[in-house]
């Protein structure tokens, strides 16, 4: 197995329960766990095919790492700003109670 | 008898000629404003029209004093302006006017008399209510006769010809609420339509023959020896040549105007129109219009005579206006609506000018056609005085003894008479059908033409004497008594009593000044002319037979003051024929069987066409275009809209479906999207292998 593989077996298996998180759980709150579980699990894909791919002497790969991270602390600050207002409004953070943005 | 006529070209139109279409252009313009008027802006359109008529008539006299210096001068004047009114090709339609001895006399005379007729009109239609309409009409009509007096073109002519025809349809239609007003209006449109026909006919081939429309244009015109020349040698149908056929449908045009037989029948209807409007039209305008017309064309009557010889065209003239003199005297003679006998009268006096146009040349016709003019307008409005005095009433048998109630009226009316009988010596009227007379004498054909017109002259005085007698002399047989009319209604009859006793002045055999003028050659006073051979006897003879008439006259009906209901006294004599020609000889009425007979036929022919063969193929195609309609309507409901319904559903029922997905739980999209990846994934992952 080569070194890309492992990693990127790695990454399949945090995505992997990044997504059971985000599918199962009722609270917004883990769910959002979830989410960022998945997202650095892209990451770590990222780092991995810059690491191992044609030109790991150019700094791309751990550039746009960085993008992503940041990124995803801004989702997160949104994702959570959203589930504290959402619970101030309807005192709960169930998701299945949320379905007001049906069609 | 047709002396050959040189007149000197005129390479120059003088100021004075090129100004002449102001006579006919003046009233027209004054009509076309008063037709602009209010109802009630009555002296207004009255000032306009009398105003119009005068300064024609100022410029009519100016151009008669022009033309006779010239041929004081010894130069026979005829003065043409040209103008071209479109071109096609090199075809030209020229339009233009002449000025020359006939169309002066003619100028004056219709200006004169319409004039005169215009301010007796104030007079007698003081009390109508449509008095503007009225002035409009009667001056466009006069402005239509002059147009057609000063034409050079024969297309000029024509149209105004045609505005003559529809004026007098308008006139004579003036109260039009009377059906009976209506019907004559029509009817003299409609006959004096048929010899219309033949006139335009005429015209198209004149034209088609010498490529020109102008009479006169310094010896390029279709009056001209060289256009006559190529017509001579045209052979037409039946053995006569191009000139004669043409001249002869212009004669049916003229014949259709002027009231000869067989085509008079509308003239005495005509009496239906107001009686200034009879006037113009039996003196001045209309039928003198028809007579003129011939004169005009004179020379392509007369082309290819010889010396002392006559033509087809001129021997038809000749018979058709012997005949109807005396034709229409007769009726006259029988007649008991005062209008009605002078319009009979005309009818028989255009034919004495047709027969004198036919035997005489054109000074013979038109002399009598100048002096006619005078003494029947007189005739007309005495006449119209009559029955305005006597409230409406034209039965002369409800009339009588008008002598003392009308004394003016009554003392012009017997000029207009005696001129009209042709009272020996005194009367112009005696002076213009002598010269006819003589001529009819001297004709080479036949004599029957001159005891024809003698005879006509025997019953003109018979029937007028009755009249008159009928009229002035006797008792009042009326209701209410009768009044003397206004002044505005006498002075003109005065004025046409003068010149209807001094016209004659001109004409006498001693002094034919007017027959010198229009031939063009110079007038020599000559006392020996009464003396020339024959001529005394004639003049007898024609005293004698007035004389005659005018005593029959008085003594079958001058004893008696006859009842309305008392038959006539020669109606007592012989029944028989009184019944005949009371019912003016039954030319109505074999018109009634014969042509309207095969027009209605013919009518409903083209009506049961109408509604069986056009209206059942109309009917065919509304019904296949109905079945058409009715399919696609079909198609429309069952096919288009349904489709369109059926999608609508379909798409409504496919929107529920896909709003039960969107059920607001976020968590529920992620796993679509998921398992959308997962699947995406399956499919790349089995696509690469495959």
């Amino acid at each position: 197995m080569t070194p890309l593989a492992s990693y990127l077996l790695v990454a399949a298996l945090l995505f992997s329960i990044g997504l059971a998180g985000a599918l199962t759980r009722r609270n917004a709150i883990l769910v959002l766990i979830g989410i960022e579980l998945m997202l650095n699990a892209a990451n770590l894909n990222l780092i991995a095919f810059w690491r191992y791919g044609p030109h790991p002497e150019r700094m791309t790969g751990m550039i746009f790492a960085i993008f992503s991270i940041a990124v995803a602390a801004a989702e997160a600050a949104v994702g959570l700003g959203l589930v504290i207002q959402i619970h101030r409004h309807a005192k709960t953070t169930d998701l299945d109670a949320m379905n007001r943005m049906k069609g | 008898m047709h002396e050959t006529i040189s007149f000197t070209p005129q390479l120059m139109a003088s100021p004075i000629a090129v100004i002449v279409w102001l006579i006919p252009a003046l009233p027209i313009v004054a009509a076309g404003v008063a037709s602009l008027l209010k109802q009630p802006k009555r002296k207004l359109s009255a000032t306009l029209a009398i105003g119009a008529m005068c300064i024609s008539f100022m410029l009519s006299l100016i151009s008669f004093v022009h033309i006779v210096g010239e041929w004081m001068q010894g130069i026979a004047a005829r003065e043409v302006v040209n103008i071209t009114w479109i071109q096609i090709g090199t075809t030209n339609v020229d339009l233009g006017w002449v000025l020359d001895p006939l169309s002066a006399v003619m100028l004056v005379m219709v200006t004169f008399v319409g004039l005169l007729i215009f301010i007796y009109s104030t007079g007698y239609m003081k009390d109508d209510e449509n008095y503007t309409r009225f002035f409009c009409f009667l001056s466009l009509f006069a402005g239509a006769m002059l147009g057609v007096v000063i034409s050079n073109s024969i297309l000029l002519l024509f149209m105004c010809w045609e505005i003559v025809g529809l004026t007098s349809y308008l006139l004579i239609g003036f109260w039009y609420q009377k059906p009976s007003a209506a019907a004559a209006a029509k009817k003299a449109f409609l006959t004096t339509r048929i010899g219309d026909v033949f006139f335009l006919l005429g015209i198209v081939w004149l034209f088609s023959q010498t490529g020109t429309l102008l009479f006169y244009n310094y010896g390029a015109g279709s009056m001209e020896a060289g256009a006559l020349a190529g017509l001579l040698a045209q052979p037409a149908a039946w053995g006569l040549t191009a000139a004669g056929a043409i001249a002869l449908l212009i004669f049916a045009g003229a014949a259709g105007k002027s009231g000869q037989f067989p085509l008079h029948v509308w003239l005495p209807d005509a009496m239906e129109g107001p009686t200034p409007v009879s006037a113009l039209i039996h003196a001045a305008t209309m039928v003198a219009a028809g007579v003129y017309l011939i004169a005009r064309v004179y020379p392509l009557m007369a082309a290819g005579a010889l010396a002392g010889g006559t033509t087809t065209a001129l021997t038809v003239v000749t018979w058709v206006g012997a005949f109807t003199a005396v034709f229409a005297a007769l009726i006259a003679v029988a007649q008991n609506d005062i209008k009605r006998i002078l319009a009979y009268s005309t009818i028989s006096q255009l034919g004495y000018m047709m027969a004198g146009l036919g035997m005489g040349g054109v000074a013979v016709g038109i002399f009598h056609l100048i002096t006619h003019a005078f003494f029947k307008a007189l005739l007309f409005l005495g006449a119209g005085s009559v029955i305005h005095g006597c409230h409406g009433e034209q039965d002369i048998r409800k009339m009588g003894g008008l002598k003392s109630d009308m004394p003016l009226t009554f003392l012009t009316y017997a000029i207009g008479m005696l001129a009209l009988c042709g009272f020996p010596l005194l009367f112009s009227g005696f002076w213009s059908k002598d010269g006819i007379l003589e001529a009819a004498e001297h004709w080479s054909v036949a004599k029957t033409p001159f005891y024809l017109l003698v005879f006509g002259a025997l019953l003109t005085a018979f029937y007028m004497m009755r009249q008159v007698i009928y009229v002035f002399g006797g008792h009042w047989r009326g209701g209410k008594a009768a009044h003397e009319s206004s002044t505005v209604m006498i002075a003109p009859l005065s004025f046409l009593a003068f010149f209807a006793i001094a016209l004659g002045a001109i004409g006498t055999p001693a002094w034919p000044w007017f027959r010198a003028f229009l031939d063009g050659h110079a007038a020599a006073f000559n006392p020996h002319g009464f003396l020339e051979p024959g001529l005394p006897a004639l003049m007898g003879i024609s005293t004698v037979v007035v004389a005659l008439g005018l005593f029959l006259g008085w003594r079958l009906y001058a004893d008696r003051t006859p009842k309305p209901s008392q038959p006539d006294a020669l109606e007592q004599i012989a029944p028989l024929p009184w019944g005949w020609l009371r019912d003016r000889l039954y030319v109505d009425e074999l018109y009634g069987v014969t042509v309207i007979a095969f027009y209605r036929w013919w009518a409903r022919v083209a009506d049961w066409l109408d509604r069986r063969i056009w209206g059942g193929a109309v009917a065919g195609v509304v019904f296949a275009f109905a079945l058409w309609a009715r399919l696609n309507r079909f198609l429309d409901t069952n096919v288009v809209d349904g489709g369109f319904d059926k999608g609508c559903d379909e798409l409504a029922v496919g929107g529920g479906l896909l709003s039960r997905v969107q059920s607001g739980r976020v968590q529920s999209y992620l796993r679509i999207l998921a398992l959308a990846v997962v699947l995406l994934a399956a499919f790349l992952i089995w696509s690469s292998m495959a």
